[in-house]
């Protein structure tokens, strides 16, 4: 069976299905959207027979909690929860990715801007954040600031110390081919430090956006209860199991789809070649 | 000048040409504690390819890149058409050992880039540029990116690219190296079409013997710890015979085999 599959592959020549698994496999191989679909199917059908059983009274099922999402999205009380968290959370991103790539690619163009601020943030990524949050509550109150700022915390020092060591880790060739070609700092670092360090810039930014979402969580969990961090909070409290799910799968699925978004914004604008690939 | 294929040896004197278009001026250069390059006096002529030949260590990447204004020298002096130059210069273009394609631009801006720095004008830059990507023999190429082009294809890329900038003297670092045995022989030949079509000064560096002689109208040798001139050799060779028939030729043979007696005790 094996050495006339192989046979058959080493000839060229089309083979026919010799039986649903293969013809299935075939069909999986060139649609590759396909995998990740059987896998969520997996993930959600795994979680519905978890509800199903129930491993605690406290786990919905995956279908009660579409059903409770819908009922939050239709009352509104979903929709307003977003509109509230989002602010800090865009705001704070829009902030720690504007500083935090400035700041890196200064400190990797810069000797000296590295030694004066590379230790702070490497301070900063070392401390557990989470334990700092509530301090800056009794800076700034309960407000948008607040949540803001432990977006910013949180984001921040990940983004600036990637793009640090994207800019140093530039190929040198390529900037001795820019002088070569009497191109002027500015040239260099547009045309041929950003784009060759964008791939590490946006892993950076990535880790930095998965970041903020944990910094808004934090704020809205442990200093302002609001938006969804409040969701989850009170449906916990009155026990409204499917509901507290629903918050929590959204902000999930909110998270990924925006680090997909940004995955995608790269290869278009920046590094087109990835595209073909 | 000798016409026979035995080497002219100059070892201290200043090698010197009726036209130079690059001349090396005692040049020096140390890294650290090791001394790269001593004294080095050097003139090349106009229109010749000129090889710097010599074992790992010699110093004659060093020496290109002095050259190219892209390393700076301890002492001693570069001029280019007279003029005494500190730093890279449009009348010089170089061609990288590792290509140094941007793996985020097609063949087309890749070949164009010398002159999108130059602020040349889309439309111009297109028109030279597709001229010289089918003059390196990458027509039909111009919207692929380098990752998909074989590690000969890039180098051609690479040399398009020097051609591009229009520049006096073109400056190869080992630009074959990274390419297999096959295409190697087969851009050799390229590279003497080239030389014959664009009329420029090329100065080469290589650490194959057989390239060397091949493509050369004169080779410096260079000895290692510290780098110096060791020999100078203009190999008399009938460049219009096929190249099956150069690479048989007595005076190609004879001319690799005093070059390997002349660098052998300096190998182990």
């Amino acid at each position: 069976m094996t050495s006339s599959v192989k046979l058959g592959n080493a000839t060229g020549a089309h083979e026919a299905p010799v039986n649903v698994g293969q013809a299935l496999s075939r069909m999986f191989d060139s649609k590759p959207f396909l995998w990740t679909i059987a896998s969520l199917t997996l993930l959600f059908g795994a979680w519905e027979i978890a509800g199903l059983i129930p491993i605690s009274i406290a786990f919905p099922t995956f279908s009660s909690t579409l059903v409770a999402f819908a009922q939050m999205v239709v009352d509104g009380s979903m929709v307003y929860a977003y509109f509230l968290t989002l602010q800090p959370l865009l705001l704070g991103v829009a902030v720690s990715a504007a500083l935090g790539i400035s700041l890196g690619i200064f400190m990797g163009l810069s000797r000296k801007a590295e030694w004066l601020i590379a230790p702070v943030f490497i301070v900063l990524q070392a401390a557990p954040m989470a334990a700092l949050v509530p301090l800056v509550t009794f800076v700034y109150g309960i407000g948008l600031t607040a949540k803001t700022l432990a977006v910013i915390m949180l984001a921040l020092p990940v983004i600036v110390l990637n793009s640090y060591k994207a800019v140093r880790h530039v190929n040198p060739s390529l900037v001795d081919m820019c002088r070569s070609f009497q191109g002027t700092r500015l040239q260099q670092i547009v045309k041929i430090i950003i784009p060759d360090a964008s791939p590490v810039m946006f892993a950076g930014l990535r880790l930095g956006i998965a970041a903020g979402f944990i910094g808004v969580m934090l704020a809205e969990l442990l200093i302002t209860p609001t938006g969804v961090g409040d969701l989850i909070t009170y449906h916990r409290s009155v026990a409204n199991y499917a509901h507290m799910y629903a918050a929590v799968a959204s902000i999930i699925v909110v998270s990924t789809v925006s680090l997909a978004g940004l995955q995608s914004f790269e290869a278009r604008f920046l590094r087109p070649e990835k595209r073909k690939r | 000048m000798q016409l026979s294929a035995i080497p002219a040896v100059q070892p201290s004197a200043p090698v010197t040409s009726n036209d130079p278009v690059v001349q090396v001026r005692s040049i020096c250069k140390t890294y650290g504690d090791i001394e790269a390059l001593r004294n080095i006096d050097l003139e090349f002529s106009r229109g010749k390819l000129t090889t710097l030949l010599g074992p790992s260590g010699c110093g004659k990447t060093t020496l290109l890149k002095i050259i190219a204004g892209l390393v700076p020298a301890n002492s001693g002096e570069i001029r280019v058409n007279g003029r005494a130059v500190t730093g890279p210069g449009p009348e010089r273009a170089f061609v990288f050992q590792d290509f140094a394609l941007m793996p985020w631009a097609t063949v087309m801006r890749n070949v164009a880039f010398g002159l999108e720095l130059r602020g040349v004008n889309a439309a111009e830059r297109k028109r030279v540029a597709t001229r010289y990507i089918e003059e390196v023999g990458l027509a039909g190429f111009e919207e692929k990116y380098p990752h998909e082009l074989s590690g000969g294809m890039r180098q051609r890329v690479g040399i398009a690219r020097a051609f591009a900038v229009n520049a006096d003297v073109l400056l190869l670092d080992e630009p074959f190296s990274a390419v297999d045995e096959q295409n190697r022989r087969k851009f050799q030949e390229d590279l003497l079409r080239l030389v014959d079509l664009e009329k420029k000064t090329f100065i080469f560096v290589t650490h194959s013997i057989e390239e060397a002689v091949y493509v050369s109208d004169r080779i410096v040798l260079l000895s290692p710890r510290p780098g110096r001139i060791s020999q100078v050799i203009d190999p008399k060779i009938d460049r219009s015979a096929s190249p099956d028939d150069i690479r048989r030729d007595p005076g190609y043979l004879d001319t690799v085999e005093e070059i390997w007696d002349g660098l052998r005790h300096y190998v182990d």
